[in-house]
């Protein structure tokens, strides 16, 4: 079956060239996930490997159903991995108990999607964002100082200190989302996990939030890893890019390799499908149409789990799981931590230059 | 049918929908107010019209209105929509009916809602021949076969049997799709069709639109806050703000140079053109309430040429060149912002 065929040729080495310097912020390695029993058991995370580096930012993309939430829940430290393992900082989250899982917890933290669901209503903007302190004691421990910390959160996301004393309800979808960060902030995490941050937002507003999520890493050296659908979004805010489809992580690279010269027929298809504001026409002729759906994930096909949808796919794509391949990255361009891997799951890998590219 | 008026391209095919001085009143607890004012466009046949907006801009309400299904609480307050010459809005219900389906048709955004869910969906296919043109149940149950398997369902005849929620988020919408041009309409509505969709098969729901609307020649309004699907998918655009129309023409017209300070701010707010690690070209603050939209120039609040003369007085939309018009009082200046 496809879980045991790749052992061995699995996943590029993550100490493989380039890959110098301090130990990645967050490693998770081998992490597999299933949920339910017999006919009914759902993979939703197959051997997936992330690396993560401190102070920078990991896109995830892929189609809903791939595994996104899933993974980001294991790295929350919600969802402990069948097999596999993660890493933060050199420490095994799930290995840890007591006064330590609760400091551990302290140094990733999630931002959510939809604004208005995430805040409760009747919490003042104070409250919200002091909430975490009342678990974490030791942050924050006076009054006085809890009052100044919560003025600093909200002028950091471009918020009034006179904010602190409104309530959901009387912001704007923006601006709670803007609190939502603050919130996140307040127990000074060195991962911040965004699940879909803007997509709830106006078209107008997404821009200013954005601009608050990398103006706060430029600020205080926070990693992101950030999903989402909008892969502009994700090209913009991103060093590096995960793609994943059912449950496995089938490219990933820096992302100005992932999204120029895709290794992977899907992210290439991805990309094209991807509507672009080029009004010359000619993106449109590009569009490389896939076939069906994603699959059902609990029926996922042998060999590669792409080859129902790819126009690349032969016998042997369904008898074997594709081999890790990889590239050299571009030459560098300036800020790079050094990982230059670009690697893919493929038994035909596209050439550099080949469509999509 | 209406003669064609518009120096526009295209201009020898028939207007098959044209709006005039739209404008709806919706009744809140707190007062009324006006969600749609003023908006008026047209749309030719076998071409596409985008209505391009923020939630809450009004291009929606302006929709439903077109098809006659705003909620009672909205009214429509005034100004004209014909459809193939006809002034719907001065139809009674039995009029309107006769016109939805064979005239007149709309594809929602939750498919899931749209479709009744204790029915399957082979008999909800079928039920616009069996209304429209009195086709038996056998007759219709074949076209309803014939239509499924034209917008891309594996198995017609098998999953005809089957309810709505035993299909994908794109397979239903392909199903809406179907049921809205079963009887072949002039004008085909969507309303945000692909939004809850990934970009897969977000792509292949425009495509199939898109081939529908070239074989049965209908007059598409595509309506959509997503600039890259305006880009793509649409000849023409209506860019909607606080309910009222700030700016219209060809696509790659205004796409590639604005002539109204939203226009141009929502597109340079876009990632796509950015340089990674700076900070995007935010439009600051955002959309104002309904019942709070200034007197003057609805977008006054967020504007960088602001001055004066907006606060007081409401642009109206000017021509700025044949096909296209823009309601601000500094268009002129925008190249220089």
């Amino acid at each position: 079956m496809s879980d045991t065929a790749l052992t061995g040729t699995t996943a590029p080495d993550p100490r493989g060239p380039g890959a110098a310097g301090s130990p990645p912020l967050l490693e998770v390695r081998g992490v597999t996930k299933a949920f339910g029993h017999g006919r009914r058991r759902l993979t939703a995370l197959d051997g997936v490997d992330v690396r993560l580096m401190r102070g920078e930012t990991l896109g995830l993309v892929g189609e809903s159903g791939c595994g996104k939430s899933t993974l980001a829940r294991v790295v929350l430290g919600l969802e402990r991995p069948d097999s596999g393992t993660v890493r933060f900082d050199g420490t095994d989250p799930f290995a840890l108990e007591g006064k330590e899982l609760l400091a551990w917890r302290r140094r990733v933290q999630m931002v959510f999607q939809d604004p208005f669901a995430s805040l409760n209503a009747r919490m003042s903007a104070a409250d919200l964002i002091s909430e975490p302190w009342r678990t974490h004691r030791d942050i924050v421990p006076t009054a006085k100082d809890r009052e100044r910390r919560v003025r600093e959160l909200l002028s950091l996301v471009g918020l009034r200190e006179s904010d602190a004393h409104r309530y959901p309800g009387e912001f704007s979808g923006g601006q709670r989302q803007r609190i939502g960060i603050a919130r996140a902030l307040a127990l000074d995490p060195d991962l911040i996990v965004c699940d879909e941050p803007v997509s709830a937002l106006d078209l107008s507003v997404q821009a200013q939030v954005l601009n608050v999520l990398s103006e706060l890493r430029e600020r205080l050296g926070v990693s992101y890893v950030f999903i989402s659908h909008d892969l502009s979004v994700v090209r913009h805010v991103s060093d590096r890019v995960t793609v994943m489809y059912l449950g496995k992580v089938i490219e990933h690279g820096r992302t100005e390799d992932v999204f120029d010269r895709p290794l992977h027929p899907y992210t290439a298809a991805l990309m094209s499908a991807a509507p672009t504001l080029d009004v010359s026409g000619q993106a449109l002729g590009e569009e490389i149409p896939l076939r069906g759906e994603i699959p059902s994930p609990y029926a996922i096909p042998s060999g590669c789990r792409f080859r129902t949808r790819c126009w690349k796919s032969e016998a042997r794509c369904a008898e074997t799981a594709p081999p890790a391949v990889t590239r050299e990255g571009a030459a560098d361009t300036g800020a790079d931590t050094g990982d230059r891997q670009h690697a893919a799951l493929c038994h035909f890998p596209l050439l550099a230059g080949e469509r999509g590219a | 049918m209406k003669p064609s008026t518009l120096p526009a391209p295209a201009a020898d095919r028939p207007v098959a929908l044209d709006v005039e001085g739209l404008s709806v009143d919706l009744r809140t607890p707190s007062g009324t107010v006006r969600a749609v004012d003023g908006v008026g466009f047209s749309v030719r046949k076998g071409r596409t019209l985008a209505l391009l907006g923020e939630s809450g801009c009004g291009k929606s309400m302006t929709a439903l209105s077109i098809a006659g299904l705003l909620d009672p609480v909205a009214e429509v307050t005034g100004g004209s929509v014909r459809v193939c010459g006809t002034d719907v809005l001065r139809l009674d219900g039995a009029g309107r009916r006769k016109l939805a389906g064979p005239v007149l048709s709309i594809v929602f955004q939750d498919a899931l809602t749209a479709l009744n869910p204790v029915q399957p969906v082979g008999r909800q296919l079928a039920e616009p021949f069996r209304i429209h043109r009195g086709m038996s149940r056998r007759d219709s149950a074949e076209k309803a076969v014939e239509l499924m398997t034209r917008v891309g369902i594996p198995e017609p005849r098998l999953r005809a049997r089957s309810y709505p929620h035993q299909f994908s988020g794109g397979m239903r919408q392909r199903l809406l799709i179907a049921m809205a041009v079963a009887l072949d309409p002039d004008v085909l509505i969507a309303d945000e069709p692909t939004t809850a969709l990934d970009v897969t098969v977000q792509a292949q729901i425009m495509r199939l639109l898109r081939e529908l609307q070239t074989e049965r020649d209908m007059a598409l309004v595509l309506i959509t806050h997503d600039l890259a699907v305006v880009a793509q998918r649409a000849d023409d655009v209506v860019v909607m703000y606080a309910g009222n129309v700030v700016e219209t023409g060809p696509v790659d017209e205004v796409f590639s140079r604005p002539r109204h300070p939203y226009t141009k701010g929502l597109l340079d707010s876009v990632p796509e053109h950015a340089v990674r690690g700076r900070p995007l070209p935010a439009v600051p603050g955002s959309p104002p309430e309904l019942s709070a939209v200034p007197s003057g120039c609805v977008f006054q609040a967020r504007c960088p040429l602001v001055r004066e003369r907006c606060a007081q007085e409401r642009p109206r939309p000017v021509s700025v060149s044949a096909s296209r018009s823009a309601a601000c009082h500094f268009s002129e200046e925008l190249d220089h912002v």
